[in-house]
């Protein structure tokens, strides 16, 4: 498809791309040394999204006959929560959204750019960008649900909800499981991740018979699977790209103190 | 080629042996009632495959391992919490009535019938309804963060096409919400081991063993090892199509390769072009677009829609005067405006780009305009309303809504079509399942907004289980196939074979390289409007593009790691074989009814004209062989509750 000139000049654009140097972290399987490799790319459009311009690389390098960058992705709009490297230091880059919503204009023409994997211990590297999170998921299987086998559901307006709880519920029910925040906390901590689950669940009236074990199970299941400790730095928070907010970790430390004092057998 | 693909036969008609007859609210009662049980003790002798973790497959996992089976479930994504359901913006629909606005069962049923252009099954879609209402307990149950009132209650809101407010949502991520449902309550199975989860593990064949679905071949994305797994019954829960477009607003992994190996190994592929277009897209803005994003449609209710009067126009749009602008919706359909269906709406915004008169970077796009809604309503309630909306539309283009208007192009967004199933959503190959919008059943050629995560969860919690026990109840296995049955043999060779061959070839272009050449064929040709021209015109095409790929494709790397190329590039050769019956499939249907709009077939005043003496019937297509003719079996449709009308906007 051409683009016609009066259309650049109308949306503000200059006639030729952007030139970019890549350092990209590649490395071929879990158990091989990985390291930086520097790439040229160019013509590289300030409307591209940061996995297109990927994208042009990859095309290059399949055509010369390399292997191309692996990298995981798939909505493309922010909310899958498959897509995550680091960019020059920061988790997602330099806004705040996911990479596949990061667009080249926050970039300059001759930028040198970086762009490693997830870096936490809990998160082995696959290949290239691509980490394991599936510890996230073990967490959550540890006690992120409500225990309602299909058809045994009572009517839905039987409980009402305060509209601040369910509100408050939602807020932290956006998590997308990117990782994002392990990323980004100097110690690899998961508690942003955990806290949003617990904080969703325990808030409603429907979560209240599994508060305790919930709450109690999911920080065992995470402490296991090699996740740092949590220091109050905020670095989770400013990464997340879904907002969800620092007092969430407070209030499943709270969570966690009832729980552990009302059973008894755990601090 | 001896035989041209267009010379499809005609074979025995098709003819749903499952579905009840009686009063249509009483079908699905009594069909439960007629369902042979399997014993609890013995469910956990049963294994069960389900592939793909979306809301469909998410939920029909985590029901029948509940009720006591061995679930073996599978998806190419690292979690099972990223299916593409996540990305669904507006929300469900369900007969809840707690507007008291008139809705009932009955009014969903009619409306979902209509909506879907008289091309769907009454009892299935009565029954979708039925269940609508079971899906929004189970769901608040689950901690479901619905949006709510103030008084602690469900709130609803309207969409396209109906006239009560029966849509459940939360904010414009319903989609993400309920999968973290289904994928929480799959989870606390995985946890209890009776799901056993493989992520990362992609379907690439279909085992069928003396005439049943036994197994599937899959192999795993890290290490690249191709393994079989064995079953008393397989179901796919693995999405729709749309990809075969390459730009749709479908994840960019998603695919049709489960579907589309099993109807080669024998399961009816219905109504194939029978694809929905959804008018409020982000248009694209350059060669190396990846996808599309969707604009939820609600934006319709306080945005104009226009292009210049004057085809050539590219003055920027505040300098065009109020008189040299087409609001060309409210021009033709004075008394729906904005807010025609989703297909009426596509089609109009394609004319007026195709006459010159689109607006943005190659012409394709037209103004959705707030200006009037910001001056009426304020700036402080437009925000309230689509503030979120705003905001990712200025961070994909740059543009501020608020100041400029937003641009927009249709986009393929769903596809009615799939596998062929009964009442009993079993496809012809018996043991094999299809639910959620890998099958056809529901929508029939044109899908309402809020009706996709309806219909993957009323199938996937509540139908699915209680047919599938049917099934298992009456075919008891005491076998289990092993790796040297010959069926098993040919399809791993088969598998192997077909990765080998792309590996080893020393081509010249990229997999993605033919991805977007088939989807713009597909675009332009059997996209938003068809001609009998044009469908021949691909029809000849899409081999010749088949046969280049298997010449000239390049995959670099191996078959022994994680190779994304390989995946892409044997997801693209089951693309080049679905879009030939897509457009065949569009050729053979004469007529214009819902999302298929054959510029051949038109009222006086342009609009679709169904033809229902000749094509009131589903078209389930046997698979014959790579680019040989198909085989149609017809399935008529009965209209004994809704009587069939030709829509009309104006």
């Amino acid at each position: 498809m051409s683009v016609p000139a009066t259309d650049d000049t109308a949306h503000g654009r200059t006639g030729r791309g952007m030139r970019l140097t890549l350092r990209i972290w590649r490395q071929p399987d879990a158990g091989s040394p990985g390291g930086m490799h520097t790439y040229e790319v160019e013509d590289i459009s300030p409307d591209m999204s940061f996995l297109e311009m990927l994208d042009t690389l990859n095309e290059a390098l399949i055509l010369r006959g390399e292997e191309p960058v692996a990298f995981d992705h798939d909505c493309r709009e922010g909310i899958c929560g498959a897509c995550g490297m680091v960019i020059n230091g920061q988790a997602h880059g330099p806004e705040r959204t996911t990479t596949c919503q990061l667009h080249m204009r926050h970039f300059a023409d001759g930028d040198t750019i970086d762009i490693e994997p997830w870096r936490a211990a809990a998160f082995p590297v696959v290949r290239d960008l691509v980490v394991d999170r599936s510890a996230f998921d073990r967490v959550i299987g540890a006690g992120g649900y409500i225990t309602v086998p299909t058809g045994s559901a009572p009517e839905a307006h039987a409980t009402p909800v305060p509209k601040p709880d369910a509100d408050a519920a939602f807020t932290h029910a956006e998590c997308i499981g990117c990782g994002a925040c392990v990323a980004a906390c100097p110690n690899g901590s998961a508690m942003l991740f955990t806290s949003a689950k617990v904080n969703h669940l325990n808030v409603l009236p429907q979560g209240a018979p599994e508060r305790e074990t919930r709450v109690l199970d999911m920080v065992d299941r995470m402490d296991e699977e090699g996740f740092g400790g949590c220091t109050l730095t905020g670095a989770c928070a400013t990464a997340c790209p879904k907002g969800i907010p620092m007092p969430s970790i407070a209030a499943m430390n709270r969570e966690y103190l009832r729980a552990a004092r009302r059973t008894g057998n755990r601090s | 080629m001896s035989t041209p693909y267009e010379s499809w036969t005609t074979g025995e008609p098709l003819v749903d042996t499952k579905a009840p007859d009686g009063p249509i609210a009483e079908r699905w009662k009594r069909r439960r009632f007629e369902m042979k049980l399997v014993n609890p003790a013995n469910r956990r002798k049963h294994t069960v495959i389900v592939v793909g973790t979306g809301l469909a497959g998410g939920s029909a996992g985590a029901t029948l391992a509940e009720a006591g089976y061995r679930v073996v479930q599978f998806c190419y994504q690292d979690s099972p919490r990223r299916a593409h359901s996540v990305a669904a913006q507006g929300g469900i629909n369900a007969a809840k009535n707690y507007r008291n606005d008139g809705d009932s069962v009955q009014r969903l049923f009619y409306d979902t019938v209509k909506g879907g252009d008289f091309r769907s099954r009454e009892s299935n879609v009565h029954r979708l309804a039925e269940v609508s209402v079971e899906i929004i307990d189970q769901c608040v149950a689950q901690g479901v963060p619905f949006a709510r009132e103030y008084g602690g209650l469900l709130d609803t809101r309207s969409f396209g096409g109906v006239q009560v407010s029966r849509t459940f949502y939360a904010r414009g991520q319903t989609g993400q919400q309920l999968l973290l449902g289904a994928y929480q309550a799959l989870s606390r199975q995985i946890a209890a081991g009776t799901v056993e989860m493989h992520p990362r593990t992609e379907m690439l064949d279909l085992l069928v063993i003396d005439g049943r679905a036994r197994g599937i071949v899959a192999r795993d994305l890290l290490t690249g090892r191709i393994d079989t797994y064995f079953a008393d019954a397989v179901v796919l829960a693995t999405g729709g199509y749309g990809n075969a477009f390459y730009l749709s607003t479908n994840a960019k992994n998603s695919n049709a390769t489960a579907v589309w190996r099993a109807h080669r190994r024998g399961a009816h592929f219905a109504n194939p072009c029978f694809t929905q277009i959804h008018p409020t897209c982000i248009p694209r803005s350059g060669d190396h677009q990846s996808k599309l994003t969707l604009m939820s449609e609600s934006l319709r209710n306080d945005g104009r829609i226009w292009v210049p009067k004057k085809a050539g126009d590219h003055r920027p749009p505040q300098d065009i005067p109020e008189d040299e602008r087409d609001y060309y919706l409210e021009r033709l359909y004075p008394s729906f405006g904005n807010l025609v269906p989703r297909d009426i709406a596509s089609r109009a915004a394609k004319n007026v780009c195709d006459e010159g008169r689109g607006v943005g970077p190659g012409g394709q796009g037209v103004y959705l305009d707030f200006a009037d809604a910001l001056a009426r309503m304020g700036r402080a309630a437009v925000e309230e309303k689509y503030g979120n909306l705003f905001e990712m539309y200025a961070r994909i283009t740059a543009e501020d809504p608020y100041e400029r208007p937003m641009r927009i192009y249709p986009a393929i967004h769903y596809t009615m079509g799939g596998l062929w199933v009964d009442y009993d959503l079993q496809t012809t190959v018996p043991g094999l399942f299809a639910i959620g919008e890998a099958n056809f059943s529901d929508h029939g050629a044109n899908r309402l907004g809020a009706s996709a995560l309806m219909q993957g969860l009323a199938d996937g919690y509540f139908v699915l289980p209680a047919t599938l026990g049917d099934y298992l109840a009456r075919h008891p296995h005491t076998d289990t196939p092993t790796a040297d049955h010959p069926a098993v043999h040919e399809a791993v060779s088969a598998v192997t074979e077909r990765l080998y061959a792309l590996l080893s070839n020393q081509g010249d272009r990229t997999p993605d390289s033919f991805h977007r050449e088939l989807g713009e064929l597909l675009w332009d040709e059997c996209g938003m409007s068809r001609t009998e021209a044009g469908l021949r015109k691909a029809l000849e095409r899409v081999p010749q593009l088949r046969a280049e790929f298997w010449e000239r494709v390049r995959v670099p790397g191996s078959g022994e790691t994680l190779n994304q190329s390989l995946e892409k590039a044997n997801r693209v050769a089951d693309h080049l074989e679905l879009a030939e019956l897509m457009c065949l499939d569009a050729l053979h249907r004469t007529e214009s009814c819902g999302g298929h709009f054959r510029e051949e077939s038109r009222t006086e005043q342009g609009e679709a004209a169904r033809k229902d003496e000749e094509f009131s019937y589903v078209a389930a297509w046997e698979f014959t062989g790579t680019g040989r003719p198909p085989v149609l079996h017809r399935e008529h449709l009965d209209f004994a509750h809704v009587h069939p009308t030709q829509r009309s906007y104006t």
